[in-house]
This record gives structure tokens, C-alpha cells and sequence, in this order.
């Protein structure tokens, strides 16, 4: 008896219990798209994260004022732009933010971070201009209350209009728009998009007045430097603001790669319970296959001894079932792989997935695996019994 | 004279053992030569359906010899049981045993399949086993479209297409009606006529006469052997 000949008894078999060969099949579909796709939400989310950070720039470190009072105030700024002591930095963007309202045409518009700084800035952040120009060192020293407004605050404010050399208001002064950046890749809680830059001296003399600065952007000259700059940056703030060891010192100073390092740490164990809670709907569908084998077999017992009885020997019985079994899981697996590639290609919860290849070889065999094994343990245990058994059984 | 097609010689068969053990066979003794109708009679529990099983290679004896078309079936190991079942022996059962969901057809050319026939000839030989028996135009249909004598009818079709040197029957009209028992017992009455070796076990008066042979088994043991004028 030829195998092509078994394969075709098989799908004779599996046609004649459409039903339940169609929901033995969605039980491992669902189990293997869930795992691929539960898995390539959590990979896709920490793309996300890591694409985030970088688009912050991983040459740079903030410097944060945690003290109380002006820790960080504008001579210190400079102070940092020192060849001789920092011979690693490459720029130095002081920076303030606040929240504001831009008024235009009896529109308004609330921005989360109104952002005074230097022109330094936008290279330093890695925020570059998509239309107009930035403002320049001159508008800078002159305090000319020019804006760069982001992608969402164009759209908010100027519905069809070009905003180039528009005048909003902001804080009572009326501040002329110079440029819009370039859309950024803004996933997650805060629209990057939502902001404006201005000069700082304007920003200071409208908005925030002349207390401390926010933060303090400090661009490496390369990005293997970022760790000498660090210690650069903070011995120059210890001798400034007079901290001596063992204080607690007043600043705060963050690493883009370390923020990416702890984030992408994060992400990983956000992917790894996402993966354990698909694990557990693969094995909850593989008790599922492994309960309709065993129903299938113990159900077709008769039909085990009736093709006995028949002359079918006992490797033709097993191979027959075995085909069966695995074509369901086989075909249920792939369907999933399909479901959770189409799947993929769709936005979940704001993320999009990213497939990871080992994730769908897992989930795959594993879906196998079970249909083999539990498939075939019965029929195995069915093509071994003495056809007149078999024949009783009821 | 040709080798019998039975041949069985002291057979014994016991389930269990010491004081417990249930001897359904004591020592059975039987020959069938080619051709013969033959119709095993007994009450339940009168070791007919351990004979039967034992003489259809689903069972082994315990002990004693059973030569079946001139091999010795007591000595074959589960490969060639199957092999032997397959070629030697065409079964009817009581409870038709067609495989559900699945076309007459399909059903008598399963025995062909397991023998390794190419399918067109398998085709051919299931249609005219399905002609035999008066169901050609039934070919198409499963199981549960077709009466219970039609399904019987199907049974013996199958039992039959392997052209097997013994059609063994157990209880085939356990469960038909008095039309369709009359059907069945005139597919019987023609394979005989045709020089087919039949071998039927029954426990109805009916079905027995119309048998050329008729063997009484009580209690595992033979207690009458008569060759009879067929009743019609």
C-alpha cells in the first residue's frame, strides 16, 4: 500500500469530520498567532522605545537640576564649553521649557513644551527644521521673537495655511513663525510633535523670566565620548557649585544609552511576559488538540478493528492517523503563521509588531509537536489492540 | 479431492485462568472442503462467537490447529494476520461495520486498497462486487442514506471483492427485518450456487436451514453435524 494511498485515507478522514477537523485546526491557529503576534507586539514595542531614544540623540547628556533653587544658570551653561576642561564637548544648548498657549487667528493651542534655547539645539537633539529655517545665533543674542513650531502645532494652527511668517501669540507677545520641523517619529504618551522653539532670551523675557534653566543639553563630539563627557560635565558642575565628595550633588546628569539601555530592559521583560502569556494559549490550544486526538481516536476505536479486520496492517492504521494528526496541526499552524503575518501588518494598541523568525519556528513546532505526539500515542495504542477488541469497543 | 478450505483440528479456547478460567472452546474439530455452505448454530454463550472469531484470524486458540486454505493461521504473527485476513477471508458482520461517512464505494474497495490494488482496477472490482449484490445504483451513497439491508448487502459486497477463499458471516441478519434477512439469505443462497465457500453463524432456525451444513455447538463442543437438503 503506497503512502500516497494512506495520505489520501487521511484527508478522506479528516473531510468526513469537517467540523471538528475545522475547530481542532482554529484551536492551533489561534495558539500560534498568538504567540507570533503577542511576541511581535512586545519586540515591536521596544523597537519603538529604542527608536525613540535614538531619534533624542545618543551623543548627548542632559544635565537636570534636582536642587533646590538656580543650580543651573546660564554662566554655568557656558562654563561647560570649555576646551580645556572638556575638550569632549562639542555644544552646549541651555535650555527652558514651560507650557503656553499660542493664539492665532482666535485659535488656540496648548503646548506642552514651549522650548527656549540655542540654535545648537537642533542638531544637539537631533531635531531638524522640515520647512522655513531655524532661528540663528543673531536672533538668538537679539532676543527677535521668532518660533519653529512643530508638525501637530502647524496642523492645529494653520488648517491649509502656510504658516511661514504668521504671527501667533504667546504669553501676550507676538512671536512671527520661522520654521516647522520635520515630523518625528512620535510613539507612545507624548506627541513629540506637540512643541515650539524659540531663542531663549525670548523665551525667558515672555514666559519663564530669568530663574534657572531647565536643562542643560551637552552634545559629545563623537558618540564613543559620551561617558568621557559625562565626567567632564559633572566635574566641572562639582568645582562650579562647590560639591564636595560625598555630597549629594544638585544635578542630575542623564545618558541617552543609558536611558536606552534601562528602556530596552524593559521592553525585553514587557516581551518576555507577553511571550509567557502566549505560551500559556499555546499550551491551553495544545490541550485543546490533544483532547480532540483522543476523542478521535477513542471515537473511531471501531473503525480501527473494522479496517483490521479488513487486512490492514497495523503500521498502515498508525501511519493513516499519524497523517491525520499532523496535517491538522500542520495546517493549523500555518494558518496561524498567516493569520499573525496579516495580523502584523496592522497598528496593536498603538504599536506596530515586529515579527521575530525564532517565535514563529517555536510556536510552530510546538503546535506539532503536541498534534504528533498526542495524536499518535492513541492511535498507537488503538492499532495495537487485537482487532476483535477493537471491534467490541464501544 | 482439493485441500479443505477449513481445517480445524482440537481447538481450544480459554479466557482467564485457574479456577476462574471460562473454556468457550472444548475442543473443536472441523473440516469445510471448497464450496461447502456451512451455518454454525448455538445459543449465546455457546462458544459460536469465539469460533468465529478464532476461525476469522481476529482471534488466536489456545490450543489446537487451524489450517485456513492450507495455513496454519495459529502460527502467523500481526503482519501476517493482516495479510491474511485480507486475502483469505471476506467478513460479514452483525452490525454491517461499514466505516461512516464514507461511500459504498469507498467502503468495498477498502479491502483492495489494503491489498495494494491500483485504483482504476479497484474501482472496477468494488462496481461489480456492488452489482453482485444488487446495489450498483447505490454506489454513491453513505451509509446512513441506505436501509439496513442495503448496508448488510454493502457488507457482503466488500466481504466478497477480494474474491476470498472463505465468507465468513456472524450473525448476518442479527439485525434486518424479515424482508431484508430474505434479501441477504438470497445473495447467500446465489454465491453458494456460484461454488463460494460460506461459512454462517446464526442462532435462527431460518437462517440455518437454508444452509447445505449445519453444526449444533453447545457449550464449546460440536454436538451434531448434518448435511441437509436447503429449505427455499
Amino acid at each position: 500500500m503506497s503512502v500516497g494511498e494512506v495520505v489520501r485515507f487521511a484527508l478522506r478522514g479528516l473531510s468526513a469530520n469537517k467540523l471538528r477537523s475545522a475547530l481542532t485546526m482554529l484551536g492551533i491557529l489561534i495558539g500560534v498567532a498568538a504567540v507570533i503576534l503577542l511576541v511581535a507586539v512586545g519586540n515591536g514595542s521596544a523597537q519603538a522605545v529604542a527608536s525613540r531614544i535614538e531619534a533624542l540623540g545618543t551623543n548627548t547628556v542632559t544635565v537636570l537640576g534636582t536642587g533646590r533653587g538656580a543650580t543651573l544658570t546660564l554662566p554655568i551653561a557656558s562654563a561647560l564649553s570649555d576646551p580645556v576642561l572638556a575638550p569632549d564637548v562639542a555644544s552646549v544648548s541651555p535650555v527652558v521649557s514651560a507650557s503656553a498657549t499660542l493664539t492665532y487667528d482666535g485659535t488656540d493651542h496648548d503646548v506642552n513644551s514651549f522650548v527656549g534655547t540655542t540654535p545648537g539645539w537642533f542638531t544637539a537633539s537631533n531635531t531638524p527644521v522640515g520647512q522655513g529655517a531655524a532661528f540663528t545665533a543673531d536672533d538668538e543674542a537679539q532676543g527677535r521673537r521668532v518660533v519653529v513650531i512643530g508638525q501637530t502645532v502647524a496642523e492645529e494652527l494653520f488648517p491649509g495655511v502656510d504658516p511661514i511668517d504668521q504671527q501667533v501669540t504667546v504669553g501676550g507677545a507676538l512671536f512671527t513663525v520661522i520654521g516647522v520641523l520635520a515630523a518625528k517619529s512620535s510613539t507612545g504618551f507624548q506627541d513629540s510633535n506637540d512643541t515650539a522653539v524659540a531663542p531663549l532670551t525670548a523665551v525667558r523675557q515672555v514666559l519663564t523670566g530669568y530663574g534657572a534653566l531647565n536643562s542643560i543639553l551637552v552634545e559629545a563630539a563623537s558618540p564613543g565620548r559620551v561617558s568621557a563627557v559625562q565626567s567632564q560635565v559633572a566635574s566641572i558642575l562639582d568645582q562650579r557649585l562647590g560639591v564636595t565628595a560625598g555630597d549629594t550633588a544638585p544635578y542630575r546628569i542623564q545618558n541617552a544609552s543609558q536611558l536606552l539601555e534601562t528602556q530596552t530592559e524593559t521592553a525585553d521583560t514587557f516581551t518576555a511576559l507577553l511571550g509567557a502569556v502566549a505560551a500559556i494559549s499555546l499550551l491551553v490550544g495544545g490541550i485543546g488538540i490533544t483532547n480532540i486526538m483522543l476523542v478521535t481516536v477513542t471515537e473511531r476505536t471501531r473503525e480501527i478493528g473494522i479496517r483490521k479486520a479488513l487486512g490492514a496492517p497495523r503500521r498502515t492504521v498508525l501511519t493513516q492517523f499519524l497523517i491525520e494528526a499532523t496535517l491538522l496541526s500542520v495546517i493549523g499552524g500555518a494558518l496561524g503563521v498567516l493569520a499573525a503575518l496579516i495580523g502584523s501588518r496592522f497598528e496593536i494598541v498603538g504599536v506596530r509588531p515586529v515579527i521575530v523568525p525564532s517565535s514563529v519556528a517555536l510556536a510552530l513546532g510546538v503546535s506539532i509537536a503536541i498534534g504528533l505526539f498526542f495524536g499518535g500515542l492513541p492511535a498507537a495504542r488503538a492499532a495495537r489492540l487485537r482487532p476483535i477488541d477493537a471491534l467490541r469497543y464501544e | 479431492m482439493s485441500r479443505p478450505v477449513l481445517d480445524v483440528r482440537d481447538l481450544t479456547k480459554t479466557y482467564g485462568d485457574g479456577p476462574t478460567a471460562v473454556h468457550a472452546l472444548r475442543g473443536v474439530t472441523l473440516t469445510v472442503p471448497r464450496g461447502e455452505y456451512l451455518a454454525i448454530m448455538g445459543s449465546s454463550g455457546s462458544g459460536k462467537s469465539t469460533l468465529m472469531n478464532i476461525l476469522g484470524a481476529l482471534d488466536v486458540p489456545t490450543t489446537g490447529s487451524y489450517r485456513l486454505d492450507g495455513v496454519d493461521v495459529s502460527r502467523l504473527v500481526d503482519r501476517q494476520l493482516a495479510l491474511a485476513r485480507n486475502r483469505l477471508i471476506g467478513f460479514v458482520f452483525q452490525a454491517f461495520n461499514l466505516i461512516p461517512r464514507t461511500t459504498a464505494l469507498a467502503n468495498v474497495e477498502l479491502p483492495l486498497a489494503y491489498a495494494g490494488i491500483k485504483a482504476k482496477v479497484r474501482r472496477r472490482r468494488a462496481l461489480d462486487a456492488l452489482d453482485l449484490v444488487g446495489l450498483a445504483d447505490r454506489a454513491r451513497h453513505e451509509p446512513n442514506q441506505l436501509s439496513g439491508g442495503q448496508q448488510q448487502r454493502v457488507a457482503v459486497a466488500r466481504a466478497l471483492v477480494t474474491e476470498p477463499a472463505l465468507l465468513l458471516a456472524d450473525e448476518p441478519t442479527g439485525n434486518l427485518d424479515t424482508r431484508s434477512t430474505e434479501d441477504i439469505l438470497d445473495v447467500f443462497d446465489q454465491l453458494s450456487a456460484d461454488g463460494r465457500t460460506i461459512v454462517l453463524i446464526t442462532h435462527e432456525k431460518e437462517v440455518g436451514d437454508r444452509a447445505g451444513r449445519l453444526i449444533r455447538l453447545v457449550d464449546g463442543q460440536v454436538v451434531t453435524d448434518v448435511r441437509q437438503q436447503a429449505h427455499r
